[in-house]
C-alpha cells in the first residue's frame, strides 16, 4: 500500500464527525473501525466493493476496474440502482489482466490504452478507474496514469485508489467519497443556483427509492443539485459545492465527506432518513428549516408542515386497510444501523409484534432508540449465526423474517416468509408511499397460502391404515430389463 | 473449424468470463458435506458467493481465508490454518476444498507444502479431507478452474491401484462432468448410465447438492454430492467417462490411478454425440441392445429434428460461452443446418475451440458478441444472462445458457444433453425463432405501399 493511500485510510479512521469515533479512546481510534476478520468465518465485501457501491450509481460515467477478471467480472451488473438516463454505468469495463500482463508489468500501459478505447467509443463525461488488490500490490500507479490520460484525451480520468485489502466495505464507501472530494467536487460550476438547492448523499436510488421522495421535494420547490450518488450525473457530483444544504441519508460512511464539504464550502449537513413515516417527516422538516437558515423564503417551513400533514394523513389512511391483515404477526428483524429502530416503530404502529431486532452496525444512539421503542433490550442482539436463526424460525419463534439477501435462504429453508429490507432489494420502500409498499409486501408474503402448503407433511410421513397384501412383483424392469425376482439368477 | 482470434485491445467490455476460482468452488460444492474456501481477500469470496447464490437461488457456504495486506505480504499459511480450524468447529464439514485467487498467486505461495505441514501438526483436522487447487483469476475461466479442482480432488484422494490385484467392479463407471453441465443434466446422464444396469460414480455431483431442494435441517455445508468415501473407490471402476474436453486432464489422471480405459465425450448434445455415448455404454454393459425407454427417446429426438429443421435450417445465430458449452451447442445446431455466425469463447486453454463449427472463435467478451451479432446479421443470441443487454440493444431473442443465469428461475433444471435434452434444446431454439415471426411487408420486396386514399379514414383496432 502506498504511503498516500495509507494516509487516506488513517484519516478516515479518525473522522471527528463520526459519533462512534468520538466515543473511542485515542488508541482505539488509531486502530480504525474495522474489526479484524476471522478466517473461515468472514462474510461481506471488501473496500473496492464499497467504493463501487458508492460511486457506481453515477450513471453517465464509465466505471473501469483495473484488475484480473474476478473483481469486475464477477460483480458487474449486479446492483439495483436505477437511472433515469444514461445506462453506461451498467456496462462492465475491466482491464482483465492476464498472467503475462502482471508478470511483465504491462498493467499501466494496458490501463492507459483502456481509458483511450473507452473515451473513443463511448465519450463519457469521465472515466473512473478503480484500483484493486493485485494492481495495487504490483505497484501500478493509477494516479499517474489517470493524470496522463486526462491530459492526453481531454476527458477526466478519476483515480479511485481503494484496493480491496485496505479494509471493509464500509471503509470503501468512505474512501470512495473521499476520492470524489479530492478529484471531482468543485471542478465545475452550475449554470444557475437557487436558494433551494440541496445535496443528497448516501442514497443510491435502489429500485428507484429516490423517486418515491422526489415528488415531495418537487412540490416544495427543492432542487437536488448534487447527488452522491442516486441517479447522479457526473456534473451533479462536480457541482456539489454550490448547494445550500446537504442531507446525509442513513449513512455513517459519507459523514467525513459531509464534514469536509461543510468546512471547505460552508454547506451545513444533517443526517436523516426516508425510511418510515416519522423519519420522512423529520427529514423534510430539518431540510426546510436549514434551507430557510441559508436564505430560502420563510414560508417554506409552513408549506412543508402543510405537506407533511396532508401526506401523513393520506398514508395512514392507506395503511389502515392493511392493519387487520398484518396485526399480530411476529417479525424477526435482522438488519443494521438506524433501520433497527425506524422500521420497528413503523411496524409497531400497525400492530405487528417485533420479537427481535439486530443492532449490528448500530451506534449507541441507535441502540438507545431501540430500547425506547421496544421497551426492553431483551430482544436486541448483535449477531446471529445462520444456524441459530434457522433454529429460532423453525421453532416458530417468528412468523416473518425481515433481513438482507444474505439470510434469505435461512428464512425460506425454515419455511418462513422472508422480506428483503437491505440494499439488494427489488422493491423501493422509501418515503410515505414506500411505507405502504413495505406493508403491502409483508401482507403479500405472510398471507400467501404457500406457507401452509409447504409445511404440510408428505403422504409418507402421515399415519396410514394398512392397505392389504399385494402379490410379489415377478416381472422384469421395463427400463433396465433386469429381473426383479430374487429367484431369477439370469442376470 | 474455428480459428481462435484475439482482438487487440486493452479494455474488456461486459465480461463474458466468470473467474476460475468460482469454477473451482462450484466443483467442491459437488462433494458431500463440503465447504469451498477461497485463499484470498474477503471481497473475492463475497462477489463469487453472491454470483452463485443468484444463479442457484440457494445458500452457498463459500468461505474465505480473509487475507489482509499484512498477511498478503508475510504469507497466508496462518490464515489457512485458522480458517480450517474455524470451519471444522463451526460446521463440521468432511471436505474442504481450497482455491487460490489472483491475490495470493501474485505473491506466490507454496500452499501444498504449508498445507501438509498444517495437517501433520493438527490432529483435530485428521478426519477432514483437504484439497488445494491453484486457480489464479488471471489464468483461464470458470471451466478451467472447475477442471483444475476436479484434478486436484483426484490427485489427493484417489490412490493408485495394483492393476493385477484390484477388486475391479465391472459395472461401476466413473463420470467426470464438465463445468457447464447443470444438475438436471448430470441427473439425465446418470439415468442413461443406470438404464444399462451400470453404477455411476459422478465427480463432482451437483445433482444432489445444487438441484434446489428443501432440506430438513440447516447444514452449513453442501447439501449433498459425491460421498467422500466413494471417491477412493473410483480407482476400481471399469471405465472413466469424461463429458467435455476440459475434463481430459482429470480423466487421464484418474485412468492412470485406476489403470482403466478413459473415454472423453466432447459433447452429449445432438443425435450423433448421444449415439456415441450410448454405444459406449452398450460396450461397458456388454449388450448389443438398448433399453426400450432409450430407444423410444431416440425415436422422439429424430421426430423433433424433423419438426425443428424448418426453423433451424439456415438460421444464423451468435453464441458466447465457455468453450465446452459453445462446442456442445454449436455442433448440435450445425447438425440441424444452423450456422454460428459469431462465436465468442472465454479461455484459450481448451483445444475444443478448434473443433467449433464456425469460421472464427473470438477470445472475447459480450461486447464482441453484440458487435459480432450486428455485423454477421445473426437473428438469435445464445449466452448467459448478462447478454440481456446485448439482446436489448440488438433486439434479438436470447437463449440463456451457462453461468450466470440470475434473472430467470430454474437454471438448475435446464437439460440439453441426452436424447431428451437435445429434443428440448431443439424445441427451445425453434420456439425462439417462432416467437419472433417476420410478417411480410410490401417494402420488403421493393413494392410500393398501398395508397393512402384506399385506407379507412378512422383509426381501427383489430381484434388480434
Amino acid at each position: 500500500m502506498s504511503d498516500a493511500l495509507k494516509q487516506t485510510v488513517q484519516e478516515a479512521f479518525v473522522e471527528p464527525a463520526c459519533a462512534t469515533n468520538r466515543a473511542k479512546s485515542a488508541a482505539d481510534r488509531k486502530k480504525g473501525c474495522a474489526k479484524p476478520l476471522t478466517p473461515g468465518a468472514a462474510a461481506g465485501g471488501c473496500a473496492f466493493d464499497g467504493a463501487m457501491i458508492t460511486l457506481q450509481p453515477i450513471v453517465d460515467v464509465a466505471h473501469l476496474v483495473h484488475a484480473p477478471l474476478a473483481c469486475g467480472g464477477n460483480s458487474w451488473d449486479n446492483r439495483g440502482s436505477a437511472s433515469s438516463g444514461s445506462m453506461l454505468y451498467k456496462t462492465g469495463f475491466t482491464t482483465d489482466l492476464t498472467e503475462l500482463d502482471i508478470v511483465m508489468g504491462h498493467g499501466e500501459k494496458k490501463l492507459y490504452r483502456a481509458i483511450r478505447e473507452i473515451v473513443e467509443k463511448h465519450d463519457p463525461p469521465a472515466v473512473f478507474v478503480y484500483s484493486t488488490c493485485v494492481t495495487s500490490m504490483v505497484g501500478d500507479d493509477i494516479g499517474a496514469v489517470c493524470k496522463a490520460a486526462t491530459e492526453a484525451f481531454g476527458t477526466p480520468a478519476i483515480p479511485v485508489d481503494v484496493p480491496g485489502f485496505v479494509g471493509s466495505k464500509n471503509l470503501g464507501c468512505k474512501l470512495g467519497g473521499e476520492m470524489m472530494f479530492r478529484h471531482v467536487i468543485g471542478t465545475q460550476e452550475p449554470e444557475r443556483t437557487t436558494a433551494y438547492d440541496i445535496n443528497i448523499m448516501g442514497d443510491y436510488n435502489l429500485s428507484g427509492e429516490l423517486w418515491q421522495v422526489k415528488p415531495l421535494l418537487d412540490r416544495l420547490g427543492i432542487r437536488i443539485l448534487g447527488s452522491l450518488s442516486a441517479d447522479a450525473r457526473y456534473r451533479q457530483v462536480a457541482q456539489m459545492h454550490r448547494a445550500r444544504v446537504t442531507m446525509l441519508v442513513c449513512s455513517h460512511a459519507l459523514q467525513g465527506l459531509a464534514r469536509k464539504m461543510e468546512e471547505k464550502y460552508g454547506i451545513p449537513y444533517f443526517e436523516g432518513s426516508f425510511y418510515g413515516i416519522s423519519d420522512t417527516s423529520e427529514a423534510l422538516r430539518t431540510m426546510c428549516r436549514m434551507l430557510v437558515d441559508r436564505g430560502a423564503d420563510a414560508d417554506l417551513i409552513d408549506r412543508c408542515e402543510a405537506l407533511i400533514e396532508e401526506e401523513e394523513a393520506k398514508v395512514r389512511a392507506e395503511l389502515a386497510a392493511y392493519r387487520p391483515r398484518v396485526e399480530g404477526k411476529r417479525v424477526l428483524l435482522y438488519t443494521g444501523g438506524h433501520k433497527s429502530w425506524s422500521v420497528v416503530s413503523a411496524l409497531q404502529e400497525l400492530g405487528v409484534e417485533v420479537v427481535g431486532t439486530s443492532v449490528r452496525k448500530a451506534t449507541d444512539n441507535d441502540k438507545a432508540r431501540v430500547i425506547e421503542v421496544m421497551g426492553t433490550e431483551a430482544h436486541m442482539y448483535e449477531n446471529m449465526a445462520p444456524k441459530d436463526m434457522y433454529a429460532t424460525l423453525k421453532a416458530s419463534g417468528a412468523d416473518i423474517l425481515m433481513s438482507g439477501a444474505r439470510s434469505q435462504f435461512v428464512g425460506l429453508k425454515a419455511r418462513v416468509p422472508w422480506i428483503d429490507v437491505n440494499q439488494e432489494k427489488h422493491e423501493p420502500y422509501a418515503g410515505y408511499m414506500g411505507m405502504v409498499d413495505l406493508v403491502r409486501a409483508i401482507d403479500r408474503s405472510a398471507n400467501n397460502p404457500v406457507w401452509d402448503d409447504v409445511r404440510r407433511p408428505a403422504p409418507w410421513d402421515e399415519d396410514r391404515p394398512f392397505a392389504g397384501h399385494r402379490p410379489r412383483i415377478k416381472d422384469r424392469c421395463p427400463v433396465t430389463g433386469l429381473a426383479n425376482d430374487p429367484t431369477d439368477f439370469e442376470d | 473449424m474455428a480459428r481462435l482470434t484475439r482482438p487487440r485491445r486493452a479494455v474488456s467490455t461486459n465480461p463474458l468470463k466468470t473467474s476460475a476460482p468460482l469454477g473451482a468452488a462450484m466443483a467442491y460444492l459437488g462433494i458431500e458435506r463440503a465447504i469451498p474456501l477461497f485463499h484470498g481477500a474477503q471481497g473475492c469470496t463475497a462477489f463469487a458467493m453472491v454470483h452463485m447464490v443468484r444463479h442457484f437461488r440457494e445458500a452457498i457456504p463459500l468461505q474465505t481465508t480473509a487475507m489482509n495486506e499484512v498477511s498478503t505480504i508475510l504469507g497466508g499459511a496462518d490464515q489457512i490454518e485458522e480458517a480450517l480450524a474455524n470451519l471444522k468447529k463451526r460446521a463440521n464439514p468432511r471436505f474442504i476444498g481450497i482455491a487460490s485467487t489472483a491475490l495470493t498467486e501474485t505473491r506466490g505461495e507454496d500452499v501444498p507444502a504449508e498445507l501438509s505441514d498444517i495437517l501433520a501438526r493438527r490432529p483435530d483436522l485428521a478426519d477432514l479431507k483437504v484439497v488445494y487447487a491453484s486457480t489464479p483469476d488471471f489464468d483461464g475461466a470458470m471451466e478451467d478452474g472447475w477442471a483444475k479442482a476436479v484434478r486436484a480432488i483426484i490427485d489427493t484422494m484417489v490412490p493408485e491401484v495394483d492393476p493385477m490385484f484390484c477388486d475391479r467392479d465391472l459395472r461401476q463407471v466413473n463420470l467426470l462432468p464438465a463445468n457447464y453441465l447443470t444438475p438436471a443434466e448430470v441427473e439425465e446422464i446418470v439415468r442413461m448410465v443406470r438404464a444399462f444396469g451400470l453404477k455411476p460414480i459422478v465427480l463432482p455431483d451437483l445433482s444432489f447438492s445444487l438441484d434446489g431442494h428443501l432440506a430438513d435441517d440447516w447444514s452449513g455445508c453442501s447439501l449433498g454430492g459425491t460421498p467422500v468415501d466413494a471417491i477412493p473407490d473410483m480407482a476400481k471402476s471399469a471405465v472413466t467417462f469424461a463429458i467435455g474436453e476440459s475434463m481430459r486432464g482429470a480423466a487421464d489422471l484418474l485412468g492412470q490411478r485406476g489403470h482403466m480405459p478413459v473415454q472423453v465425450f466432447r459433447s452429449l448434445t445432438g443425435l450423433q454425440a448421444v449415439d456415441n455415448f450410448v454405444s459406449a455404454l452398450m460396450n461397458v454393459a456388454g449388450t448389443a441392445d438398448a433399453p426400450p425407454a432409450i430407444k423410444r427417446e431416440r425415436a422422439r429426438l429424430q421426430d423433433a429434428m424433423l419438426d425443428a429443421h424448418f426453423q433451424t435450417g439456415g438460421l444464423r445465430y451468435a453464441i458466447a460461452a465457455d468453450a465446452d458449452l459453445a462446442y456442445a451447442l454449436t455442433s448440435a445446431l450445425a447438425g440441424m443446418g444452423a450456422e454460428a455466425a459469431c462465436c465468442v469463447v472465454t479461455s484459450p486453454a481448451n483445444p475444443i475451440t478448434e473443433a467449433i463449427p464456425s469460421d472464427t472463435a473470438i477470445l472475447g467478451d459480450l461486447g464482441d458478441l453484440e458487435d459480432g451479432a450486428r455485423e454477421s446479421g445473426a437473428t438469435l443470441l445464445i449466452s448467459h444472462a448478462h447478454a440481456r443487454h446485448a439482446a436489448a440493444a440488438t433486439g434479438l431473442p436470447l437463449i440463456r445458457v451457462g453461468f450466470p443465469i440470475n434473472d430467470r428461475l430454474g437454471a438448475q433444471d435446464a437439460c440439453r444433453v441426452g436424447y431428451r435434452g437435445t429434443r428440448a434444446f431443439l424445441f427451445e431454439v425453434a420456439n425462439a425463432v417462432l416467437a419472433h415471426p417476420h410478417t411480410a411487408r410490401p417494402e420488403d420486396f421493393g413494392a410500393a405501399p398501398i395508397e393512402q386514399e384506399f385506407e379507412h379514414d378512422r383509426p381501427q383496432t383489430a381484434p388480434h
